[in-house]
């Protein structure tokens, strides 16, 4: 990759010297140029009024591979936190680098972030790049993309790993179309290719009905935004050490592109909606009597969850038609649905079997529920759920 | 003003499957429709130019083979002024990086957008990847995952839909905004419009006529490529739990927490 | 002989099976156990130009054809059984005023009937002329300008919503058809009421109501195609009416269908889909394959009448045949569903109730074979 200035359309007007975050151009007599500080973030591109500075993307076969190493990982913090994303990545990243037999990196950027890059070091990075800087509080795509860019043509990592969450999918894009990059999204799978010394990032498509394995064979880095919540998180070791390298930068206010003027977190606090649900506690004709929801009920208050219900319970009237959950009830999708009690009459199921994680409590084991649950309790209800409630609250408290 | 809204061709349902032989997918049968979220970022043009003092022109753009003509007809019959369908074999096999160059050459030659709206994501893809590249490839701001839209002046206020947050942002236009689902329910064609549509003149467009390096286009200026595609596993019946209702409930419990943590995480 | 929809047709039909789809669908069973006229769906599709497909553009129509109309009302019925039926009644009132009204009438009439803004009925069945059609017995007189009327009407469909009517009166009812004529009336007409709805065995949100008239008085310049010509509008509107009523059956046949076999294919017993047992595969063909043969016949027939050719026994049989199949289709899905099919968990107990009207209305299944016998006996 190159950036070029077209010398006959420079007017020298010095704007790409002060977007520059690395002080990598200088204007000298009429025409800008870059210095050997210029480690190709892209930032003056689209800064240039007279559209002087050309950038010139690799092509395939250009990149020489070899030079690229190790595994970078780009944090995602929420106040002043490692969001469980990027922890999961470092434990996923640890695994690639050990199977490349290179170092696994962290990148991290924010108004201050040393406690930040301490912890990507506990949970296993063995270097972490710091940049600070008061345009970096909260995240932005311009100032994020060009400052990574740059880093990243600076040390060449081989493989970069990003959170697939707004911001991650929101920064991977931009970042990637930068510096000419392969970037697979949402990856649920990534591992070391048996054939070639490629990453192989595997993901759903078409909302999951098949799954796709994607390799990026020339152009480097290699990059994935990871879905969270796939990926164990590692333990924390504090007693790890690791290098913590700052990056300076020079940024303005003024080139950041956008503004943020407000952040508005969700109210929580009400009844949760089904539909929106990310766990659903059901209950079923198994509980056997309508004053037994309060099992249902609570054990649902502990985990912030919905209250389901299967159309017999409903019918009886122990709940109201708007925790039906099936074929005349909602069609609810939660990444967990605990069913207690229903024994899985089709109806119900064509209702809940899209949900990505079932578990089933029932005295019968032969009930059909059994087939569709990721995990099973063969058990008696009034004992398990009130003992799992209670197990719950006492971890939960902890 | 001049509106550029990105829409993709997908398949009428995502519950396409794969042929267990050859691991294709299997197509047939399966009919086309707009991309859901680009009906949402059409229906977002087009209540710009509804409400907008002045002339606003809103142009439908896509690339894809030529019977992704039909995703720009149903554009045009919502409202849409315009259509472009870029068209060229040297566009085959591009992932979203040379995707995202592709419609950004497009859009130069357009000439004078103010604004260009994408889909979040396609649900074929799922990769929220197209927007993003293409405000990078033409060197203005990216507001991505819009759930509200407004402007004024040469100013855009969006408010983004994050994962349990809000956040809202303001830009200068010429800018690239995606939306979400929700920013909006998109308006029908009534079928006078169908009908006026079909009789319509869509433009195509050739890479050399949207001046593309051919290096940057189609398979060539992809650099990720597919390895292979497979079925996921299906729904079955997972592990059982049997014993003390103690020991029971510890590793449930252990189960549930993990997912759990997950969740407020993420 | 071609067997393709033109592109136009096919673009009209893919935009209308998305709205089924995504909007008549979702909301079928709310529609019908609400009581309710679905007023909303009727907005929607008013929005998307779809009550005046045969109509010319002149009259506010899509200037299309019936064929297109006929497809059209299927999926409109497959997804929403109550407003097809709607969909079907309003043309009832359209097609009379397509065939015999003035200029005057059809820009006063017809445009906002095509254009869904308002709703119509036709009203011919009395307490005593049912099958017996040239028996009505409301009475006309022409008296200072006005037609008066006296008498009633019974089970008509879209009455009370509808908001213009065309009723088949009698200038000599002693003299059956022969006096027979037909007259507009709008809502609020004096003398004009709408009575009581019928409780029926389906169709709880589809109005059959009695027309009352009580000295009630239309202007001279709304009767239709002349005086005493009254009996060739009913029979020429029924002719319509009865394609009308093999696209609702087919829907409604279709629909039944698609429930038998999604859950074939989910249902597991003996260790496998049922859908895999010969006994439920044979069930399945019979229906897909007579509810092809009753789709092709009213297609048909409303082929017949866009190219002007006689069409009144095809359309007889479609009526016959589509109806006929609707009953043993729905039928049929009960049976696959077994228990559940019974229960009102799944809405082919429903579609199996509903399917009984279109045996009975507009000509019973006895009178459109006497229809068909008198055609192929000439």
């Amino acid at each position: 990759m190159a950036l070029n200035i077209k010398e006959e359309l420079c007017t020298a007007c010095g704007l790409c010297v002060r977007v520059c975050p690395y002080e990598g151009v200088v204007v000298e007599g009429n025409t800008a140029v870059f210095t050997e500080r210029c480690n190709l973030c892209g930032q003056c591109v689209s800064s240039c009024p007279v559209d002087a500075i050309v950038v010139e993307l690799p092509k395939k076969g250009d990149v020489d591979t070899s030079l690229w190493s190790n595994v970078w990982v780009l944090a995602e913090t929420e106040d002043g936190r490692l969001k469980g994303g990027t922890i999961e990545l470092l434990g996923q990243g640890r695994l690639l680098a050990e199977a490349r037999g290179c170092a696994l990196e962290g990148v991290v950027l924010g108004d201050r972030c040393d406690e930040l890059a301490k912890d990507m070091i506990a949970f296993g990075a063995d270097k972490v790049y710091v940049v600070e800087d008061p345009v970096l509080a909260r995240y932005r795509t311009g100032p994020f993309a060009s400052v990574i860019a740059g880093l990243i043509h600076d040390r060449k990592p081989e493989m970069v790993l990003i959170s697939a969450t707004p911001q991650g999918r929101d920064l991977g894009s931009r970042l990637a179309a930068r510096i000419g990059a392969g970037l697979t999204a949402d990856c649920t799978g990534l591992s070391i290719w048996d054939e070639e010394p490629l990453l192989l990032q595997t993901r759903p498509a078409f909302g999951g009905n098949i799954m796709a394995s994607i390799l990026c064979r020339e152009a480097r880095p290699q990059m994935s935004t990871v879905r969270p919540n796939v990926f164990k998180k590692p333990q924390a070791d504090p007693s790890r050490t690791g290098a913590i390298e700052r990056v300076a930068v020079h940024l303005d206010e003024k080139h950041a592109m956008t503004k943020i003027l407000e952040v508005i977190r969700e109210e929580g606090g009400e009844e949760v909606n089904l539909a929106d649900a990310q766990i659903i506690v059901s209950g079923g004709r198994g509980i056997q009597a309508p004053e037994n929801f309060a099992l249902i009920r609570s054990l649902a208050e502990v985990l912030g969850a919905a209250v389901g219900a299967s159309r017999a319970t409903v019918d009886a009237g122990w709940i109201s038609a708007t925790h039906q959950v099936g074929q005349t009830g909602k069609t609810v999708s939660p990444k967990l649905y605990i069913a207690c009690g229903i024994s899985g009459a089709i109806q119900h199921l064509a209702g809940m079997s899209s949900s990505d994680y079932i578990i089933a409590i029932n005295r019968d084991p032969s009930a059909p529920i059994f087939e569709v649950a990721d995990l099973g309790v063969v058990g008696d209800v009034f004992q398990v759920v009130p003992a799992l409630r209670e197990e719950l609250a006492k971890r939960l408290a902890e | 003003m001049k509106i550029v809204v990105c829409i993709k061709q997908v398949p009428a349902t995502t519950n396409v499957r794969i042929d267990p032989e050859t691991n294709a997918l299997i197509r047939e049968g399966v009919e086309s429709q707009v991309n859901p979220f680009d009906e949402n970022a059409l229906e977002a043009a087009l209540q710009v130019k509804d409400g907008y003092d002045g002339e606003c022109q809103v142009i439908a753009l896509t690339m894809g083979p030529p019977q992704a003509e039909a995703a720009l007809r149903d554009a045009v019959a919502m409202g849409c002024d315009d259509a472009i369908l870029l068209t060229d074999g040297a566009f085959r096999g591009a992932d979203t990086l040379a995707t995202s160059y592709t419609l950004a050459q497009a859009i130069r030659r357009i000439g004078d957008v103010d604004l260009v709206l994408c889909g979040k994501q396609a649900i074929d893809g799922d990769t929220a990847q197209v927007g993003p590249g293409v405000a990078e490839h033409l060197g203005v701001p990216q507001i991505t995952f819009a759930i509200e839209l407004s402007l004024e002046g040469r100013k855009i206020t969006a408010k983004r839909m994050l994962e349990d947050s809000f956040e809202v942002v303001e830009c200068r236009m010429p800018a690239v905004v995606t939306v979400v689902k929700q920013i909006n329910d998109p308006r029908r064609a009534s079928m006078k419009n169908v009908l006026k549509a079909r009789k319509r003149e869509i433009t195509r467009w050739t890479a050399e006529d949207i001046d593309a390096d051919p290096d940057r286009i189609g398979f060539q200026g992809s650099p990720t490529v597919v390895w292979k595609v497979f079925a996921p596993e299906g729904r079955k019946g997972g592990r059982k739990l049997e014993g003390e209702v103690g020991d029971v409930v510890h590793a449930l419990a252990d189960e549930i927490l993990e997912i759990r943590k997950g969740l407020s995480t993420a | 002989m071609d067997f393709e929809f033109s592109e136009d047709q096919q673009a009209v039909l893919d935009a209308v099976r998305e709205f089924c789809e995504e909007e008549l669908k979702p909301k079928a069973e709310e529609t019908d156990a609400s009581g309710e006229f679905p007023w909303e769906n009727l907005r929607k599709m008013a929005e998307l130009d779809l009550f005046g497909i045969p109509v010319s553009e002149e009259y506010g129509g899509l200037g299309m054809d019936f064929l297109t109309w006929a497809a059209v009302g299927m999926e409109i019925s497959q997804a929403c059984t109550t407003t097809g039926a709607v969909f079907g009644a309003h043309m009832l009132a359209q097609y009379p005023l397509m065939l015999f009204g003035t200029e005057e009438q059809k820009r006063k009439y017809l445009t906002p009937l095509a254009t869904g803004e308002k709703i119509g009925a036709f009203g011919l069945t009395e307490p005593g002329a049912g099958s017996d059609a040239g028996n009505v017995r409301t009475s006309a007189v022409l008296q200072d300008g006005y037609y008066v009327l006296n008498g009633s009407k019974i089970f008509i469909t879209n009455a009370g919503p509808a908001e213009i009517y065309i009723v088949i009166g009698n200038l000599r009812p002693d003299r059956g058809a022969r006096g027979m004529t037909a007259f507009i009336f709008e809502t609020g007409y004096e003398g004009f009421t709408i009575g009581k709805n019928e409780k029926k065995m389906a169709f709880p949100s589809l109005p059959n109501r009695e027309l009352i008239f009580q000295d009630a008085k239309t202007p001279a310049e709304n009767v239709l195609a002349g005086e005493k010509r009254g009996f060739r509008v009913a029979m020429q509107t029924l002719d319509v009416g009865r394609i009308g009523m093999g696209i609702g059956a087919v829907g409604v046949a279709e629909a039944a269908l698609k429930h038998a076999l999604s859950y074939a294919k989910e249902r597991v017993q003996f260790g496998q889909p049922i859908s895999a047992f010969q006994a439920i595969q044979v069930k399945l063909a019979d229906m897909a394959t007579e509810i092809e043969c009753a789709r092709l016949l009213c297609l048909q027939a409303a082929w017949l009448k866009d190219t002007g050719k006689p069409f009144e026994k095809q359309a007889a049989m479609a009526k016959l045949f589509a109806s006929e199949v609707a009953m043993r289709t729905t039928t049929q899905a009960v049976q696959v569903l077994g228990g559940y099919g019974y229960t009102k968990e799944f809405p082919v107990e429903r579609l199996m109730r509903e399917a009984k009207l279109f045996e009975i209305v507009e000509g019973t299944s006895e009178i459109q074979r006497l229809v068909i016998a008198n055609h192929i006996l000439k």
